[in-house]
């Protein structure tokens, strides 16, 4: 096996920390005030830039650390994280982005962001533009360096006072400093950032060249630094993740002489000071060794810190996913092998065989249940996502949102958590862009200036329901019908029940924005969506109020891959359907035979449902059973019948997608592979329902007309 | 219509009714004594069935739709022939249902000749070639073609279930 790139390793690791860089800046600017959410960012940031000067990304460390140095101010209560400045701080974010993702390319920007940053930090400048800047900064242009920082110590000299000291700081770094990846150069850096200095390597201690090891780092440093504030905080911020095994002190110099003297000034001999200072600095390293000891790792702490703010650290491991697929592939088939054991079993008279047949039922859909497990992941991953759309869009459109997400917990296949970003990015922006009116609509209307966009996921029988709501104008019927009849989508006399009118907005080419702007109106999104649903699966549902809101509603199936069925049989073939869509099962009452077309309806327990003769829909020519079963079956709302000859029994069923030459095929969803080897269908349940319900609708329109 | 690779086609004869056709010896996956066919209700005649084929489902295409012939029910000759074939650019596995298959054969180049636009009895297009050998005329199909235009036609099929379901 080879070796990880170490640098893909980091790359990894920046993009969870920028996530949760994101994630805490983001909630910072709903509740500014929390020192637990300003530290974890902070932490985060530090993070980012221990790592990347670890594995050689300056450019993301140099930035960083500029980045660190102005949100420091934050930290420190100096100023309290703006809706602007967390603005600035995201497109910063963004910025570190892609100098992680592209370390050799020159990035422009960046240097705008940090002005903008320190700008909205000062106060000084309107934010709003400064923030809009960096984001229209084009992304390569040959001339930026990302190495080469602005001078930050020029700001800060600025921004003293006259009045100035020196201070005299030594200080010695752990001895496991260097292993856990700390680079004092650095740490330098950042000191000489403060204002002018002087440094001075102490190189005292060092041992002979026999017993050096090299791993340690034997060098101290002398630090004049001349400052006006008191430097204690700042300098202890510098060391904020070495302060438990390092040697630290702080002395005034006597004397206000600026000490930015030729660095060939043997500082050491020149000021009796490092004496004075020497026993300050001596009662320390008893203590050190010590407190090293009790804190092993004082270094990787910060790495690990970041997460506990989220998530219990659990013990996990990355997997490809491919091996996933290829995993559920392999069960996929041990599945159809048992079955065929099963029904060997069953015809066989061996107590033994049947036992192991029983068995290895039992243990294959145990490792079926947990392949699947393994396959789901929770769609907070993709909520979370949504919140800085929600920001972003919230500031380009000038509208103020509230976002709330519900049932983040719920699980899906993997494979669909990632094919349903992109459509509900789109609804989404359909939501706040078409949806959502303006402050000055809504007060006139008489709403919370605020609107609100709901994103909630839950459970309903064999599928999740994904929904996005908004408390906007709702659809406008009207246009959309005056559009499509405009678009040759439908003529002026077509007859169209609300739900149908609505599914029109999901036509390619569709749009009923007059103009087109930077977020929609080309009529694509709608298709796209609608497209991918199909792709899954799954269906959209569209409920509107005009005035009060409109609600999409997306259902997808839980899971691609394997689902209990149940096996029934119809003429002479046989059919699966997915049990989780099952309800009950009742037998076809006698007298329900005779009653006319149009007339199919059961009456299960006072509610109507609808039925369909699934003889009828697959023209079949065996004769039926003389007592036809009925199968419940339900998908979101709606419920049907289905009639069938004989219900044979619930099997293990391996989803097998259909050739593009049977796909057109709507009342399939797929096939499966049955005991004895034959190919069985897999019923469509959601379009069944949904045929059953167009039914139950013509039905009353029906009545209402006679 | 594609051009013909210089030197011999390998090609694997089999028989439909009394027509004897040639199919690239090349995309040919294997040949399987008849299996249990699963009926799909509402789907073409043409790929009406499903079958087996090692785990896999994989849609079974009677090529004697498309060419107007008789369909007796499957004897003790009959055979499936698994092949590859691309379907909208998606590579596709497919069975043909074969009344005879015969064997492996080379078929000169030289001896394939266009088909002819008049005087067959089948669409022109869904011939690649007519091969001879031994004095007798081979049909080389253009199973593409014909694979694709079941595609398409199978749009209006699935519109018509919904009304026959109603």
């Amino acid at each position: 096996m080879s070796f990880p790139d170490p640098t893909e390793t980091f790359r990894q690791e920046a993009r969870e920390l920028l996530e949760q860089l994101e994630q805490g800046l983001l909630d910072l600017e709903q509740n500014p005030a929390n020192d637990d959410l300003i530290n974890s960012t902070f932490r985060a940031l530090h993070t980012i830039k221990g790592s990347g000067a670890m594995f050689g990304f300056t450019a993301v460390a140099n930035f960083v650390h500029e980045f660190e140095t102005a949100f420091d101010q934050v930290r420190k209560g100096q100023t309290i994280a703006t809706p602007a400045l967390i603005g600035v701080a995201l497109d910063a974010k963004d910025h570190i982005h892609k100098l992680v993702e592209q370390p050799d390319t020159k990035l422009a920007g960046g240097d705008a962001i940090l002005e903008a940053l320190r700008a909205v930090i000062d106060g000084t400048n309107a934010p709003a533009e400064a923030e809009a800047a960096p984001v229209a900064a084009p992304v390569a242009q040959g001339a930026v360096i990302a190495l080469d920082m602005p001078e930050p110590a020029a700001v800060i000299a600025k921004a003293a006072p006259a009045a100035t000291t020196t201070w005299r700081i030594r200080f010695r770094l752990p001895s496991d400093a260097l292993v856990y990846g700390t680079n004092p150069l650095l740490l330098l850096k950042e000191i000489t950032d403060l204002g002018p200095c002087v440094v001075t390597a102490l190189t005292d201690t060092i041992p002979t060249l026999d017993v050096i090891d090299p791993e340690v780092p034997y060098l101290g440093w002398q630090i004049d630094l001349t400052m006006a504030e008191d430097p204690h905080a700042a300098i202890e911020d510098v060391f904020m993740f070495l302060r438990d095994g390092m040697e630290l002190s702080i002395e005034p110099l006597t004397g206000t002489e600026p000490a930015v003297q030729p660095v060939a000034a043997p500082v050491v001999e020149a000021a009796p000071a490092p004496v004075a200072a020497a026993p300050v600095a001596t009662p320390k390293p008893a203590a050190a060794p010590k407190a090293t000891k009790a804190k092993p790792a004082p270094a990787t702490e910060a790495p690990a810190a970041p997460t506990d703010t989220k998530a219990p650290a659990a013990s996990s491991m990355r997997v490809d996913a491919e091996r996933l697929d290829e995993l559920m592939d392999r069960v996929g088939e041990l599945v159809i092998a048992q079955a065929r054991l099963t029904q060997i079993a069953a015809s066989s008279s061996d107590g033994n065989l049947k036992t192991i047949a029983e068995e290895l039922e039992r243990l294959s859909s145990g490792l079926r249940d947990t392949t699947m497990g393994i396959r789901m992941v929770p769609i907070g991953t993709l909520f979370s996502r949504f919140r800085r759309l929600i920001h972003d869009l919230s500031r380009d459109l000038d509208k103020d949102i509230e976002f709330i997400t519900t049932g983040e917990d719920t699980e899906l296949d993997k494979t669909m958590i990632e094919r349903l970003a992109d459509p509900l990015v789109h609804l989404i922006r359909n939501s706040v862009d078409h949806g959502l009116e303006s402050v000055e609509k809504r007060l006139a209307a008489g709403k919370t200036p605020k609107g609100t966009v709901r994103l909630s996921a839950v459970y309903a029988g064999a599928e999740v329901a994904i929904s996005v709501s908004d408390d906007g104008a709702g659809l406008n019927a009207e246009r959309i019908r005056a559009k499509a009849e405009e678009n040759g989508i439908i003529t002026a006399d077509t007859k169209l029940t609300e739900q149908e009118l609505n599914q029109l907005i999901f036509a390619p080419g569709f749009s009923t924005a007059s103009a087109v702007t930077s977020l929609s109106g080309r009529g694509v999104g709608m298709d796209v969506v609608k497209r991918t649903i199909d792709g899954l699966r799954g269906s959209i549902d569209v409920t509107t109020k005009a005035g009060v809101g409109s609600t999409m509603t997306l259902r997808l199936p839980l899971t691609l891959a394997i689902i209990d069925g149940m096996l029934v049989r119809v003429g002479n073939g046989r059919f699966t359907i997915p049990l989780s869509a099952v309800e009950e099962c009742v037998e076809l009452p006698d007298g329900i035979e005779g009653n006319a077309k149009g007339r199919n309806f059961l009456d299960i327990r006072g509610a109507l449902v609808p039925f369909l003769r699934l003889r009828e829909v697959f023209n079949t020519a065996a004769p039926a059973e003389p007592h036809q079963k009925v199968v419940i079956v339900s998908s979101g709302e709606g419920r049907v019948g289905l009639v069938v000859d004989q219900i044979i029994g619930n099997n293990q069923t391996v989803i097998k997608q259909l050739s593009k030459l049977h796909s057109p095929i709507k009342s399939f969803s797929g096939a499966t592979i049955l005991g004895d080897g034959t190919v069985a269908l897999i019923l469509d349940t959601a379009h069944l329902v949904g045929f059953g319900q167009s039914y139950v609708d013509r039905n009353k329109s029906e009545g209402k007309a006679a | 219509m594609k051009a013909f690779k210089a030197g011999p086609m390998k090609a694997l004869t089999l028989r439909l009714q009394d027509e004897l056709f040639a199919v690239e010896a090349e995309s040919v996956r294997e040949i399987l004594d008849l299996v249990p066919i699963t009926e799909v209700p509402n789907a073409p005649a043409f790929v009406g069935g499903l079958i087996n084929v090692r785990g896999r489902v994989v849609p079974l295409a009677d090529l004697r739709v498309m060419f107007g012939m008789d369909r007796p029910p499957p004897d003790k000759d009959t055979r499936i022939v698994v092949i590859e074939i691309d379907i909208d650019g998606e590579p596709t596995i497919a069975g043909i249902l074969a009344d005879k298959v015969h064997d492996v054969t080379d078929i000169e180049a030289a001896s394939i000749e266009e088909a002819p636009r008049v005087g067959m009895r089948w669409r022109a297009d869904f011939v690649r070639g007519i091969g001879k050998r031994n004095g007798g005329f081979i049909i080389i199909p253009d199973l593409g073609r014909i694979f694709e235009t079941q595609g398409a036609r199978n749009a209006p099929v699935a519109a018509s279930e919904e009304r026959l379901a109603s």
